[in-house]
């Protein structure tokens, strides 16, 4: 039995519909009820459907032996897994924004608002520029319209929200994609089956490209 | 005697192991649970965590809570030409837990071979670590790799640290797709970017990997160090393990401080490595030691998440009694059910949470 954890929305329906094109489809998780785990005997796979930025911890930990989660994520918890494969999907960027006005130029500490820390941390870090880190859970938008930070941090998809708060990109950290991420233990005992997976999923990314 | 049913899996595995250890000369290590800081802060990379509980000792000394055993026992040897130490250890280790993010006290089992190393003695290393994981379980995969391989194709796709540690990071995830990218950020031609993805898809069994590894290692390093591999992989052919050991380039210690071989061991069920090691003859030299080195460590209280057959019953009997009871007659009952090898608890009441298969009423009127 391969368990695979799907990230709940959006992302994970496109994600599950890749699966199913590819061959391991499972009817019952169309169904409309409160079920948390759709099973198809027949083909030995087991879906659930978690939090996407749970997908990872599903995986590293073993509960799941396959995921699928954002690049923002894994960058973010850096996870302990393999990452065999780049959907393609869920295209997107992290990026640095600020509002249209204004310029780093470098004479103070940057106040950064983002709920990455970690993927701001190591940006910075990079640059050698010194950073206050302003951890938020939401909204980051707001942060440097109130004065709360200087620039933020964050998933960029099309730029309207930016372009409506009068924010704007200054710089690209990091292109972003769904990822086919796999359990160590369970590469190494069920090696076969999730090639055979990943296989048939390459195949499915070719075809949307 | 011992009642191996009502052993935890990790006291199994530290009696098996030991008498294992001793077999092949491994002499027992016992050391103090503390070591000076400044130790550690010289070699901070070479730990797991870098987070270490810290204590002044009367003297004002700063000490730690040795958080690794490799380190001391290095420290506590000398160098002595055609001499090996061969030392086995079983000590509790105190660091910050990847996955709780908090302190944690691990108890660590391993081996350590230190000295005139030769291929032998790294034979024996992987060969031993295949034996402790088969005595733990039946299920079980020791990878195998060669830092000397991996770091040759490395540098000779391109010699810029950024991209060598950017690489590392994908090989050790089995990450193509973003190996590729960063081949192409630092102008990797097409051919050395294709090796190097065609590396990452390269694991399984051992004569399958070496023959493909034959048409990917061509410069003089690569094969020196494809040769080395090569002469493992044949000793370890001959081991009643060989189809359990696998080669995997995804093992990327820290390239710093070990060389050559790195293993890694897993068991099924256990979602995380249960074994590490490799040979570490740069930390060595970072220590002022000139000879080699090579050794392994088990995390033993990774052993929890083993799945054994749960028992039924807590205790066989449960033995109620009351004042009236004689305490001569509630000894010899338990005495006379325990000669017979059943498990008893005596009490005055029946325990809310306890499993018990049968009762024994010894109270008044009973």
């Amino acid at each position: 039995m391969i368990n695979i954890a799907l990230p709940k929305g959006r992302l994970g329906e496109k994600v599950y519909a890749m699966f199913e094109a590819a061959g391991y489809d499972c009817p019952s998780i169309k169904e409309n009820n409160r079920k948390l785990i759709f099973e198809n005997a027949e083909k030995g796979l087991r879906y659930f459907w978690v939090k996407p930025s749970d997908v990872s911890i599903y995986v590293e930990r073993g509960a799941a032996d396959i995921g699928v989660a954002g690049k923002d994520i894994l960058l973010e918890y850096e996870p302990e897994i393999y990452e065999l494969l780049d959907l393609g999907i869920g295209k997107c960027r992290m990026a640095v924004a600020a509002k249209k006005d204004f310029r780093d130029n470098g004479e103070r500490t940057l106040k950064v608002a983002t709920k990455f820390a970690n993927i701001a941390r190591q940006y910075y870090a990079r640059l050698g520029r010194d950073m206050d880190i302003i951890k938020l859970n939401g909204s980051i938008e707001l942060a440097p319209i109130l004065g709360l930070s200087d620039v933020i941090v964050d998933i960029v998809e099309t730029g309207t929200t930016l372009k409506e708060n009068d924010l704007e990109v200054k710089e690209t950290v990091v292109p972003i994609s769904a990822r086919l991420i796999v359990n160590k233990t369970a590469f190494k005992f069920k090696t076969a089956q999730i090639e055979r997976i990943v296989r048939d999923m390459k195949e499915q990314v070719k075809t949307d490209d | 005697m011992i009642d191996e049913t009502l052993l935890k899996n990790d006291e199994r595995a530290i009696y098996a192991l030991r008498t294992l250890y001793k077999q092949y000369g491994y002499m027992p290590f016992k050391m103090s649970k503390f070591e000076e800081y400044d130790l550690y802060v010289r070699n901070k990379d070479f730990l797991i965590s870098d987070r270490i509980i810290t204590f002044n000792d009367t003297n004002g000394k700063l000490m730690a809570l040795k958080p690794d055993v490799t380190l001391s026992i290095i420290k506590n040897g000398e160098d002595t030409p055609g001499y090996k130490q061969k030392v086995y250890y079983n000590e509790n280790v105190y660091r910050v837990s990847g996955s709780t993010h908090q302190y944690k006290e691990i108890m660590q089992t391993g081996l350590e071979c230190i000295g005139a190393i030769d291929l032998y003695d790294i034979f024996e290393a992987v060969s031993l670590a295949a034996s402790s994981l088969a005595l733990i379980s039946d299920e079980f995969i020791l990878d195998v790799s060669h830092l000397g391989v991996l770091s040759a194709l490395l540098t000779e796709s391109c010699e810029d640290e950024g991209f060598c540690r950017a690489a590392a990071s994908c090989i050790a995830e089995k990450n193509a797709h973003d190996l590729a990218r960063i081949c192409a950020e630092y102008g990797v031609d097409a051919d050395k970017t294709a090796r190097l993805c065609a590396f990452i898809g390269i694991y399984g069994d051992m004569t399958t990997v070496i023959a493909r590894l034959e048409t990917l290692c061509v410069s003089a390093a690569a094969r020196a160090s494809l040769y080395e591999l090569r002469g493992l992989c044949d000793l370890l052919a001959a081991t009643p393990y060989a189809d359990r050991i696998h080669l995997d380039f995804s093992i990327v210690n820290d390239m710093n401080y070990y060389n050559g071989i790195v293993f890694k061991g897993f068991l099924s069920g256990i979602c995380e490595g249960v074994l590490a090691g490799g040979q570490y003859d740069k930390l060595m030299r970072k220590m002022g030691r000139t000879s080699g080195a090579v050794g392994f460590a088990l995390y033993l209280d990774l052993l929890e998440d083993l799945q054994g057959t749960p028992r039924a019953y807590d205790v066989d009997t449960l033995v109620l009694y009351d004042g009236a009871t004689p305490p001569t007659a509630l000894a010899a009952h338990v005495r006379e059910l325990t000669a017979a090898g059943k498990s008893v608890s005596a009490q005055r009441a029946v325990p809310q949470s306890l499993r018990y298969r049968e009762i024994l009423d010894l109270r008044e009127g009973k």
